[in-house]
């Protein structure tokens, strides 16, 4: 569901639904009542693949030991401006 | 234009104003062509599915499509670094500027892709030529140092020109610049530590670092394309809000970013009339050699032949794991 004009679509939530037709308009019905967006995306529960956060340790591991990937890794002289 | 928190303040700032003015209503716009203008004026974003004019769409393709291939074309030069950077440390920090690049490349095509075309043959566009990337790229790195200078000044002007389209009209890509300027704050920051390292070392060191900022800088003067009176495009971009600001306002705003930033290094910038204009409140500054520019597009820069020729061979040399993807895919399908 995209909230407003301008903002990327977020997960809301799941429903049941014979078709992609059906299910744009059942997602409508159930999650957009009180016109909480003005966009809605349905995908097939089927269609997703999604890690799972038990192995979230090793999965996310090669980038655990890379600090120099944020800007505070790094000393800024005394006195620079805009950097 | 830039408050003390800097760039990613600015970035912060254009996050806010989206949000913002997602929740403002629109007035007006009773016809396709007039609610386009209604979004517009409101500064909402234009989405995907909505109607645009063609030539927005046309615009949004080449400019979106041009960033993408410079991401990409541009892991070239700092790539030649990579087996050769002076220590582990800054070797890791390099693999992750030059891996980010790519990711901003994928990012950008992927908002590409919303307008209607596919990777695919945007890629092909590149190969054959029949769009460009960015000049900078077609310059050589000779020693270590063109790695620091392209942190800080490329990538710096990169940033420059950036900011301002995280305000650009089209959502998706308004939102890819949001995420990748946070990402470049790094690669500025690692490019001046190489520098300020180097031009705190031996005498030779500095001599190194003095002579990449000789080389960088005029090129990076040139990032910001031809002076606004020769730009082609601008008018109809401003209008639109792709664009916000001009070249020219743009690349002085780099010019007087960097005198101060050139100063703490040590290192001086190679323009003998760089001088502050008081009645301006602004340097006064040589302007890049744009006949050279106009040579680089076309082609026939330093590097232009060895990077398409790389990318090519990079392109064909890669298609077996395109292709084997694809097979796997297919497989697993027909099982499944
Ligand atoms: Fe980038
Ligand atoms: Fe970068």
């Amino acid at each position: 569901m995209r909230p407003r004009r301008g903002l990327s679509h977020g997960h809301v939530g799941s429903l049941r639904a014979p078709d992609a037709a059906m299910a744009l308009r059942n997602a409508r019905d159930l999650y957009t009542r009180r016109q909480e967006g003005v966009s809605i995306w349905v995908v097939p529960a089927t269609a997703i693949t999604a890690s799972s956060p038990d192995e979230k340790d090793a999965f996310f591991d090669p980038a655990a030991d890379k600090v120099y990937r944020h800007p505070t890794f790094y000393e800024v002289p005394d006195g620079v401006q805009h950097l | 234009m830039y408050g003390n928190d800097g760039l990613l303040g600015e970035v912060e700032a254009a996050e806010e104003a989206l949000r913002d003015a997602a929740g403002r209503r629109l007035s007006g716009g009773e016809g396709l062509e007039e609610y386009f203008i209604a979004v517009i004026e409101a500064d909402q974003k234009i989405e995907p599915r909505d109607w645009m004019p063609d030539s927005y769409r046309k615009t949004l393709i080449r400019q979106i499509a041009q960033h993408a291939h410079s991401e990409i074309i541009g892991m070239q030069p700092e790539g030649n670094w990579i087996s050769r950077a002076p220590s582990l440390k800054r070797k890791a920090i390099l693999l992750a500027k030059v891996q980010d690049e790519a990711g901003h490349g994928l990012y950008l095509y992927a908002a590409a892709e919303t307008l209607g075309v596919s990777r695919d043959e945007l890629v092909q566009m590149l190969l054959e030529g029949r769009q460009k990337y960015s000049s900078i790229f077609n310059y050589p790195t000779l020693t270590w140092a063109d790695v620091g200078a392209i942190g800080w000044l490329v990538d710096g002007a990169a940033i420059v020109n950036q900011v301002p389209l995280c305000r650009c009209s089209y959502g998706p890509y308004a939102r890819a610049m949001i995420r990748i300027c946070k990402e470049e704050s790094f690669h500025q920051r690692q490019g001046y530590e190489i520098l300020h390292t180097l031009a705190h070392g031996t005498d030779g060191q500095k001599a190194m670092a003095q002579d990449a900022v000789n080389r960088w800088w005029y090129p990076s003067l040139a990032m910001f394309g031809p002076p606004d009176a020769d730009s082609t495009h601008s008018a109809q971009s401003m209008a639109w809000k792709i664009k916000r600001f001009s070249n020219d306002e743009l690349r002085q705003r780099f010019v007087d970013m960097c005198v101060q930033q050139a100063e703490v290094l040590g290192l001086t910038l190679p323009d003998a009339d760089l001088r502050w204009n008081e009645e301006r409140k602004a340097y006064d500054y040589t302007q890049p050699d744009y006949d050279e520019l106009k040579r680089v597009i076309s082609g026939d820069g330093p590097c232009n032949r060895q990077r398409m020729a790389h990318r090519r061979r990079a392109h064909a040399e890669g298609a077996w794991v395109r292709e084997a993807a694809a097979a796997y895919a297919k497989k697993r399908h027909a099982i499944v």
